[in-house]
């Protein structure tokens, strides 16, 4: 029997950070969370890296919760990352609304919400937080950083920001950079939230009502392009709601799959910040590390890179082209594509796949240190 | 177990012939034995590439580097003498053009060693003479489920080397658990050749 991990969020602050854009933000929080323990050499910490939507809670329970972090089947004792042995830490990126400094934070200039002063922040901008919670915590080198979607671009960054503080990194369905087609959806979610008269330019923070219609949609489109035809077609099929037998007129919602993505898109208004939104799609769409210039210089570092089949999100092409890239320049990198019908979503559901190829290059990396 | 075996003989003698700390890349590497052996043995860095999905868990799981990829697709993003030895163990039946790939495979290394199975082996020779198409325990498939889409005999890849002046630099002959040294075109289920430019 697995232990069940407790978790609780820290907060970690800073007087400043000097952006991409050389802006620089003042007092900046990183909210993080962290399983297992720090072995004495400090040599066993992994960062786990979020994707667009996620935060710091990454893994078990919070005190009251029945629902664990976002990626509990692969956090925690005897699972992928094993807390048994190594010291995971997650923390939610700069821009986000779960504790770390975003557009919804007090600008301590005002003292008011930065709304749309808060400066464009970038992947890079998110990984220097990043940098400075790990140099906090007194880590060196980090045995891996691993994530998914977003996750994985903050992956990429770190091993072209970062190379000498890494021994692994495992990107998972993700790209060095947004294609038209991934700026395009991006765009449409945003024109969305913008679109909505309650996002007032941003300014609705306080306010009688918030753009929630807006950032609904955006939610809505962002899970049609998680899931796959066949994933969808499982689920749902042309089903009809229980209780509709309407002729279609009121356009309401008579399809399962209608209904599933309504409920998606309004439980996510909950949890979520229309302005953290624009800011951190923006950034995606910004991150661009192909290219050689931007290739890690430290030749030990070790690569895992994953790909899901019906991921057309994040197609499998894309991550032939990282491992491309670093095949030229001669990485010790391992890449598979795992047979999936689950499209964007597999990196959170193919767990069995997963769990056998991070447990055993985990288990290779930290014997070679 | 006896295929266990005659597996060991053919790596021992591809082992034979691979300097230390050499660099490989073996394609189509399937659950990764050979490069294990070869990095236990030789202290080789090796990498693989290979389609089979379930392969690269296990080669995963011993600690190996692998791209999944199917061959041809895999060497095209590999800088010019990458390597020092690529590896066609078995695999260059199944490969399309195998005599432009062979080609491709000297602009990553100066040497490449290569194994298949003989076609011209005299038990699958009996079954043609019988009216059948081959299948030997080297040759285990049916006409309907083969991956192999060519099926050389070791005369033909003598001659292949001939006329494309490659230098064939050493020759592994080999039936169940033995080397082969009489009438390998005959009596060989498996041969190894080391070749060069």
């Amino acid at each position: 029997m697995a232990k069940i991990l407790t978790a609780q969020t820290q907060y970690f602050t800073f007087d400043k950070l000097v952006l991409e854009s050389k802006q620089e933000l003042k007092n900046v929080t990183v909210a993080y969370e962290t399983y297992g323990n720090l072995n004495a050499a400090k040599t066993n910490a992994i960062l786990i890296a979020h994707a667009f939507s996620g935060d710091a809670h990454a893994a078990g329970f919070h005190a009251g919760d029945d629902k664990p972090g976002w990626w509990d089947s692969m956090i925690g004792s005897a699972k992928a990352f094993d807390t048994d042995k190594y010291f995971v830490i997650c923390s939610n990126v700069l821009g986000g609304c779960a504790g770390s400094t975003g557009p919804s934070s007090i600008n301590p200039d005002t003292n008011k919400p930065y709304a749309l002063d808060f400066p464009v922040i970038t992947v890079a901008d998110m990984v220097s937080a990043q940098k400075k919670l790990i140099d906090f915590l007194g880590i060196k080198k980090l045995l891996s950083v691993a994530g998914g979607s977003m996750g994985g671009m903050q992956v990429l960054q770190w091993a072209v920001a970062y190379p000498e503080s890494l021994y692994s990194v495992i990107p998972i369905a993700t790209t060095m950079k947004h294609s038209p087609q991934q700026i395009a959806f991006n765009e449409v979610a945003r024109q969305s939230i913008m679109a909505d008269v309650e996002w007032n330019k941003g300014d609705y923070y306080g306010a009688k009502h918030q753009p929630y219609r807006g950032l609904a949609v955006a939610r809505m489109i962002g899970h049609i392009t998680y899931m796959s035809d066949k994933s969808m077609e499982e689920k749902f099929s042309r089903n009809r709601k229980t209780a509709s037998n309407s002729s279609g007129a009121d356009f309401a919602a008579d399809f399962e799959v209608e209904g599933y993505l309504q409920y998606r898109g309004d439980s996510f208004t909950k949890r979520f910040d229309a302005n953290s939104y624009l800011y951190i799609t923006k950034a995606m769409d910004l991150f661009d590390v192909s290219g050689y210039k931007h290739v890690a210089k430290n030749k030990d570092l070790k690569f895992l890179v994953i790909s899901f089949a019906s991921d057309w999100l994040y197609p499998s092409y894309q991550s032939e082209n990282t491992v491309k890239q670093l095949k030229l320049k001669g990485y010790n990198t391992t890449y598979i594509e795992i047979k999936s019908t689950y499209g964007h979503d597999a990196f959170l559901l193919e767990v069995e796949g997963e769990t056998k190829l991070i447990k055993h290059f985990l288990n290779k990396v930290s014997k070679e240190i | 177990m006896s295929e266990t075996i005659s597996e060991h003989i053919e790596y021992t003698k591809i082992a034979s012939v691979i300097k230390p700390d050499s660099k490989i890349l073996d394609l189509g590497c399937g659950g990764g034995e050979l490069m294990n052996y070869l990095i236990k043995t030789k202290n080789v860095n090796a990498q693989g590439v290979e389609i089979d999905e379930n392969a690269i868990y296990s080669c995963v799981e011993k600690g190996l580097t692998v791209f999944h990829s199917d061959m041809e697709g895999a060497i095209e993003a590999y800088p010019d003498k990458s390597f020092d030895y690529v590896i066609l163990y078995n695999s260059i039946q199944q490969i399309q053009k195998a005599d432009t790939f062979i080609e491709e495979c000297f602009r990553l290394a100066d040497k490449i060693i290569l194994g298949f199975p003989n076609f011209a082996y005299y038990s699958a020779r009996r079954d043609l003479f019988l009216g059948r198409s081959p299948v030997t325990k080297n040759l285990p498939y049916q006409w309907y489920n083969t991956p192999n889409l060519r099926f050389l005999s070791i005369q033909d890849f003598k001659r292949f080397c001939e006329s494309k002046n490659y230098k064939i630099l050493n020759e592994f002959f080999f039936t169940s658990n033995k080397s082969v040294n009489f009438l390998p075109n005959f009596f060989a289920q498996t041969a190894v050749f080391v070749i060069s430019k």
